[in-house]
């Protein structure tokens, strides 16, 4: 059939072309051009570009990948609509500063240095009280090393949800007919038992948008290494890191070691230096992934120190948006650890409004916390937790008022006040 | 049907443009991208995989379909939780347990203590999926599962042996096998990643909003009533707002609507005062309405004059 057409060659090399542009080519799909080529008038150079089009491209992602690559191989123009091709933020022309978060990690991986072994004087799964408590933003980067470590062994299980899916029960659930019957008719018709039935219970998806622009700098690294082993763990974690730009770093953190996960994560980040545009960020992200992502109940982790250089307005706008998609959005702010905090940045207050916990990150102790929380989330919809009283030590909150704050126990030792 | 008739039909699909014509004779507008995915389909007897923003015609495709080769069309509306019972058959246990007590008493009364066979064909409940392999048997049915990005993975992994088969195999009567492959049309408004494996099996493709000139055709044919001139600041209107920022872009059905909408209450142009009334058949957020209605709305207007 190919050979009829003299295609057979082209047909196994821009199958091989496609797959080594990061299509999913395989041989079925090279089968399956194939059998249509048979189909089709095989001098008609647009028939064989629709074809192969319908056979080997599977996401929209990827048509303009494929359009180029028809073009290279078959010839002739590029066959696409004359559709802008999608810009890498690699090429964009503009000068770019690299956050010095990014230009840290790049050079890492460069130096191809391996992690150090920070001799541990005690058990590894159990750092000192110190360290429990100690910010980030203060620790020596032997302490961040300990501190990372001691991170792998978090747990981040979030609260499981009903589905719609029934599965065999014991001794809870509505009753389950189809068994009743087909057991009482295997008796003879007695019916000896009830059998039960319940909804199954799932994982929620767990979004997390991560701020890592200059001021959250002395945190983001360590965050980034919390983030990579929570998604090693937990299934279904999508991962944006933003500070002028959302991009998405959920591939990379899948690799499994983690200096390897954070370098290819680095040489995706590119980010103009200078403030941070949370607002356009959560637009972003709402425009292009929150359809996908935030289906089944997700609930969302946002880390940032608020600071926000774009309108306010609009980032409450954004976050109700996000409110509404979401089942429960977690907003993490560094901040909180320093006593006498109390978020009168602009693009803070405005956010706080739809957010349903509102939780440190400061310290080891902060993400235990969190896992914690996670773990106790309400099933409903914008349900407080159990067993807190819901009203902030500091004031100047309860005007402002998040459905739930949360402030750490002991005062941070530094001693530091306020704002930075 | 009889041989010439069957001929006919089938001369239909003869090649990607003689299906698009046949689609247009039905006011169903396809590009030559989504004809030969269709036809390659039908020829290569691999289901057809939809995807694209709602409101697009994803699922209209199926009906017009049926229309097209005469034949049925079964519709299996896929949700979370969706499950072998609902989606292909199930055992009418309430008649059972009838039938299980009236043995009963027919026992205690001296009769026959045998249970006669709950499991046949009359206690039977045939789903959408049952249906199409039985429709099946004199001729291929158009089988439509809809928005499969809502079920979950379990159900997934079913219609994938499903979708490869074709049979269905009930323990208790045997191996019920179609004696003609459906046509497969499924659809997903991508809120989730389909299944690879699944997606493998068909050939895709992404339904994107239809250009100016496609627009334009659909709405003469669906609003014959409405004006040229009007016509043409209806459609660019709406093309014009999908540019915007909103919540939810308004699809084709909307500027269908919008069109007949407006060929009742507009004069002889379209006035700003006019748009801001009907907005609602655009749009159908509160926010998006909020942000057109007015100053944007007026500016929009002009802009696609």
């Amino acid at each position: 059939m190919t050979a009829r057409l003299g295609l057979g060659h082209d047909v196994v090399g821009f199958a091989r072309a496609l797959r080594a542009a990061g299509l999913p080519v395989g041989v079925s799909e090279s089968e399956s051009f194939a059998q249509a080529l048979a189909w089709i008038d095989p001098l008609d150079r647009r028939a064989i570009y629709l074809a192969a089009r319908a056979t080997l491209v599977r996401r929209r992602e990827d048509i303009a990948v494929f359009d180029e690559l028809f073009a290279a191989f078959f010839g002739g123009p590029s066959p696409g609509r004359g559709q802008p091709a999608p810009v890498a933020p690699r090429h964009d022309p503009h000068p770019v500063a690299r956050t010095a978060l990014v230009s840290y990690m790049a050079e890492r991986a460069e130096a191809g240095v391996r992690e150090l072994d920070v001799p541990e004087h005690h058990k590894v799964a159990s750092p000192n009280e110190q360290l429990q408590r100690k910010d980030f933003a203060e620790c020596t980067p032997a302490e961040l090393e300990a501190i990372a470590r001691a991170m792998r062994e978090l747990r981040l299980d979030l609260t499981l949800r009903r589905s719609r899916r029934l599965i065999r029960a014991r001794r809870t659930g509505r009753l389950d007919l189809p068994r009743i019957v087909r057991e009482a008719a295997r008796r003879g018709g007695a019916v000896l038992a009830l059998a039960r039935r319940r909804p199954k219970l799932r994982r929620r998806p767990l979004v997390v948008l991560a701020d890592i622009s200059g001021s959250m700098e002395l945190y983001a690294r360590i965050l980034l290494q919390f983030l990579h082993g929570v998604t090693q763990r937990h299934a279904r974690t999508e991962t944006f890191v933003f500070g002028t730009r959302l991009t998405r770093i959920t591939g990379q953190l899948q690799i499994r070691r983690v200096d390897a996960a954070l370098a290819h994560a680095a040489r995706e980040i590119v980010d103009f230096a200078g403030g941070t545009r949370i607002g356009e960020c959560l637009h972003a992200f709402d425009r292009l992934h929150a359809r996908r992502v935030l289906g089944r109940g997700a609930v969302v982790l946002i880390i940032s120190d608020g600071w926000d250089t774009g309108e306010p307005a609009r980032l409450a706008a954004e976050m109700r948006r996000l409110a509404q998609r979401a089942h429960r959005i977690v907003w993490l702010n560094p901040l909180l650890g320093r006593a006498g905090y109390a978020p009168e940045v602009r693009g803070m207050a405005a956010a706080l409004a739809h957010v349903d916990d509102f939780l440190p990150v400061h310290d080891l102790h902060s993400l235990h916390e969190l896992a914690g929380r996670l773990a106790r989330i309400p099933r409903r919809k914008g349900a407080v937790h159990p067993g807190r009283s819901g009203v902030p030590v500091a004031s100047g909150l309860a005007a402002v008022g998040p459905r739930e704050v949360s402030y750490p126990r002991a005062p941070s030792q530094s001693g530091r006040r306020g704002q930075p | 049907m009889t041989e010439p008739a069957r001929r006919a039909v089938a001369a239909r699909a003869a090649s990607p443009q003689a299906l698009a014509v046949e689609l247009a004779a039905r006011d169903y507008i396809v590009d030559d991208a989504l004809a030969m995915t269709v036809y390659l389909a039908l020829r290569m007897q691999r289901p057809v995989f939809l995807e694209g923003a709602p409101g697009v015609g994803k699922t209209l495709l199926a009906s017009v379909l049926a229309d097209l080769f005469e034949t049925r069309l079964i519709r299996l509306s896929c949700y979370e939780g969706l499950d072998l019972a609902q989606a292909a058959y199930e055992w009418n246990y309430q008649r059972q347990l009838l039938a299980l007590q009236a043995h009963g008493r027919r026992v205690a009364a001296g009769g026959e203590p045998e249970v006669d066979d709950l499991y046949r064909e009359a206690f039977l409940m045939r789903r959408p999926l049952l249906q199409a392999i039985d429709a099946a048997a004199d001729r291929a049915p158009v089988l439509l599962i809809d928005e499969i990005d809502r079920a979950d993975e379990e159900f997934e992994s079913f219609l994938l042996e499903l979708l490869g088969e074709f049979q269905i195999t009930i323990p208790e009567l045997g191996t019920l096998v179609a004696r003609h492959r459906p046509i497969v049309v499924l659809t997903s408004n991508r809120t989730r990643d389909v299944h690879d494996a699944l997606k493998r099996r068909c050939l895709y493709h992404w339904i994107d909003y239809p250009t100016l000139a496609t627009e334009l055709e659909i709405v003469r044919r669906k609003v014959p009533a409405l004006a040229d001139q009007l016509r043409r600041r209806v459609v660019a209107f709406v093309q014009r707002l999908r540019r915007e920022d909103l919540s939810k872009l308004p699809g084709v059905a909307e500027t269908v609507d919008w069109a007949e909408a407006i060929s009742y209450v507009a004069g002889a142009a379209l006035e700003p005062a006019t748009v801001d009334a009907t907005l609602g058949l655009l749009l159908k957020y509160h926010d998006d309405i909020e942000r057109v209605r007015g100053p944007l709305a007026a500016q929009l207007l002009a802009e696609s004059a």
